[in-house]
């Protein structure tokens, strides 16, 4: 019985790869780091930096300049006269208070229609029925939001559904105004406050609330003690969401809300019927500065962690 | 760490870059262009022509396949027709500022403001012959010319009327009290125009019921005569259901009564007649403000002949008949009712009705009214009232 003769692999010579460019290209890049880093990252910088920031800064850097008030072309002169009329304008003033007012009321409720769901979902559900409610909650995303806006609109209306479920009981339907905004806008935004929370519940072990019970908490000791305090960072989150985009909104409120207006209305209007861009510019800082002020706030609760 | 301080260094450094370059691009005025030269002779169609105008000014049976006076304009001339509708007067001046247009119809409260922006030329009447025709009240108004010099030829005009609920309003309204004084008795339920250019509607009444502020014209004036009319509309709001601005929001409305009573165009109720609404409109006592709608050409068109044939194509009787039937307007010219039925309804050429309407006028400084020892007030701080009047 013979064995077969054993090649002796070190007798064959690898033929060195040809030098293609390609080849070349890659052996230049893996002795040079830093060109490689810089390759890797000038398309998404540029999108960020140029597209993303500048422009951004650029449409901002308007607020500093002014419009002729008959022509309407935009003069470059460098003034803080839109700046001082947005701080100091009473109709600003008051329509600042009205958008905070409608971003706080939607923001408690979603976090309080949010937080039990989210629950459920996370802790209580089976893993077939927490499936279906992601989908059920993500459904709505699917939808443009000028149909569902409009969906609020008739609901609403004088002879929507609501007045004809509301009549027998003797109430009405609220009418378009700003508890219709508030609603509409509380409806559109709900996802994005249950899908933060829902995925930090999740996180929450088991093991801690069986500890809780274990030592003698009863439910409402447990939620409060471990639950929240765990799932905190994850409602501020949400209300990231649903804060900031009711602040900016101004769709909703132009259909639902009657004869209301917030900053968006103000931004758009001076946008597009006053063609005051610099003043629209102005305004919209005002939103801005106070997300930034929230998102100051809460930095140091983790939430941004969350996001 | 050595790279990722490099990296950040390198990101510091293209921000800045990126943004000194954008800025220095665009940190210069560009300076109002200084009025185009009208036209002297016609040359060859560019074959094509891009038009910005009130939605149901441009119809090429896309929207209604019976409505349709685009399509012969285009077997005729060659040239193609691609088109924009716009909401508001205050919307058409800005889409005019893109350069995108070589056609636009403006209201007489965006014409003076796009010619002084240098954004429309003047036109070379003689290049148009159809306009002839046009009647001559329509004709070199201070919505439509410079010292004599045209800019541009006469749509159509109409009033903004009082739309009222058949059902809820009655007996029916002959005055714009409704609306004002006595808007209470519906409150919550009064429409009104979402436009600065409403303000002149207060005025309007103003002029009937409040003599003694002197009111002569409602878009000239002074301090006094503005806060006037602009505390009439600040008592009016707390009524107020909702402003339009979008004509298919009055329309809803209206149909599901959520509004009763206010401002509205014939257009509107021949929709809701349409639909079975019980609904009217009256022309009130008072009279009405309303436009007077003017074709003009931009400065800087591409297609400046195929503009040209476009305004004397909708000049011509029988396109400016389908046009302003279809959006509910007078006519331009006595020829056009030949092709019309309803020419009566809408006092076409009736020049003491047309002369009640106080048709749509940019408020400026120099009073329109031709006072001279006050000064008025301008459109922008009609615009800033607005806001504030909506609060």
């Amino acid at each position: 019985m013979s064995t077969p003769p054993l090649t002796d692999t070190r007798s064959i010579r690898v033929p060195p790869p040809p030098a293609t460019p390609a080849r070349r290209a890659s052996a230049f890049l893996s002795t040079h780091p830093r060109t490689r880093l810089a390759l890797l990252l000038t398309a998404p910088l540029f999108w960020l930096v140029v597209v993303y920031i500048v422009a951004l800064v650029l449409l901002l850097i308007t607020a500093f300049w002014r419009v002729d008030s008959f022509t309407g072309e935009i003069v470059t002169d460098w003034t803080l006269d839109n700046i001082i009329t947005v701080v100091t304008g009473a109709l600003y003033q008051t329509v600042t208070l009205r958008t905070l007012g409608v971003a706080i009321a939607v923001t408690i409720i979603d976090v309080a229609l949010a937080l039990p769901i989210a629950f459920y979902m996370a802790k209580v559900a089976s893993p077939r029925m927490q499936r279906f409610l992601v989908i059920a909650v993500l459904m709505p995303l699917w939808a443009s939001y000028l149909v569902k806006a409009y969906a609020w609109r008739s609901v609403l209306s004088q002879e929507g559904i609501l007045e004809w479920m509301l009549a027998p009981l003797g109430l009405h339907t609220p009418g378009y105004g700003l508890t219709a905004t508030i609603i509409t806008l509380s409806y559109l935004w709900l996802p994005y406050v249950i899908l933060p929370i829902y995925a930090g519940l999740e996180r929450v072990p088991d093991s801690l609330l069986e500890a809780s019970a274990d030592l003698g908490g009863k439910t409402w000791r447990t939620v409060g003690s471990v639950v929240l305090p765990l799932a905190f960072p994850a409602i501020i989150a949400g209300t990231i969401f649903s804060f900031s985009l009711s602040l900016g909104d101004y769709i909703t409120v132009n259909i639902v809300g009657g004869a209301n207006q917030m900053l968006g209305n103000l931004v758009y209007t001076n946008v597009g019927a006053a063609n005051n861009l610099p003043l629209a510019a102005a305004i919209a800082l005002i939103p801005i500065v106070i997300i930034f002020g929230y998102l100051a706030l809460v930095r140091r609760t983790g939430a941004l962690n969350n996001l | 760490m050595f790279t990722t301080r490099g990296v950040r260094t390198a990101a510091v450094a293209a921000m800045v870059i990126g943004s000194i370059a954008i800025l220095a691009g665009c940190g210069t005025s560009s300076g109002s262009s200084e009025g185009a030269e009208e036209q002297t002779e016609l040359g060859d169609y560019e074959g094509q022509v891009s038009i910005l105008a009130w939605p149901g000014y441009v119809e090429d049976g896309s929207n209604d396949p019976a409505v349709d006076w685009v399509s012969a304009f285009e077997d005729k001339t060659g040239c193609q027709v691609t088109s924009k509708s716009y909401g508001t007067s205050d919307e058409a001046v800005s889409l005019m500022k893109t350069g995108d247009y070589d056609v636009v119809a403006a209201s007489g409260d965006a014409t003076l403001r796009l010619i002084a922006a240098g954004d429309v030329a003047p036109v070379n009447t003689d290049l148009i012959p159809n306009y002839e025709g046009v009647f001559d009240f329509l004709k070199d108004k201070e919505w439509n010319s410079v010292d004599g010099q045209s800019y541009g030829v006469p749509h159509g005009y109409g009033a903004n009327l009082l739309l009222f609920n058949t059902d809820e309003v009655s007996p029916a309204p002959t005055s714009w009290d409704i609306v004002f004084d006595g808007a209470s008795e519906y409150s919550g339920k009064i429409t009104a125009y979402d436009s600065p250019i409403y303000i002149a509607d207060a005025a309007v009444y103003l002029m009937a019921h409040q003599p003694d502020l002197g009111i002569e014209n409602p878009y000239a004036l002074d301090e006094t005569q503005f806060a006037a009319a602009v505390d009439l509309l600040k008592a009016q709001r707390p009524h107020v259901g909702e402003y339009w601005s979008d004509y298919l929001k009055e329309i809803q409305a209206f149909e599901t009564g959520d509004s009763v009573a206010g401002t509205t165009w014939q257009v509107i109720e021949n929709v809701l007649e349409g639909e079975g609404a019980a609904t009217d409109v009256v022309l009130p006592e008072e009279g009405a403000t309303g436009w007077s709608d003017t074709w003009m050409i931009a400065s800087q068109a591409e297609n400046p002949n195929c503009a040209y044939a476009w305004l004397d194509w909708i000049a011509s009787p029988e396109a400016n008949a389908q046009a302003t039937a279809y959006f509910g307007e007078a006519p331009s010219s006595q020829e056009a009712c030949d092709y019309r039925d309803d020419c009566e309804a809408y006092h076409a050429g009736d020049a003491d009705y047309a002369s009640q309407i106080w048709y749509w006028t940019t408020p400026i400084a120099d009073c329109v009214d031709g006072r001279t020892d006050v000064e008025c007030v301008d459109y922008a701080q009609w615009t800033e009232a607005w806001a504030e009047i909506k609060g």
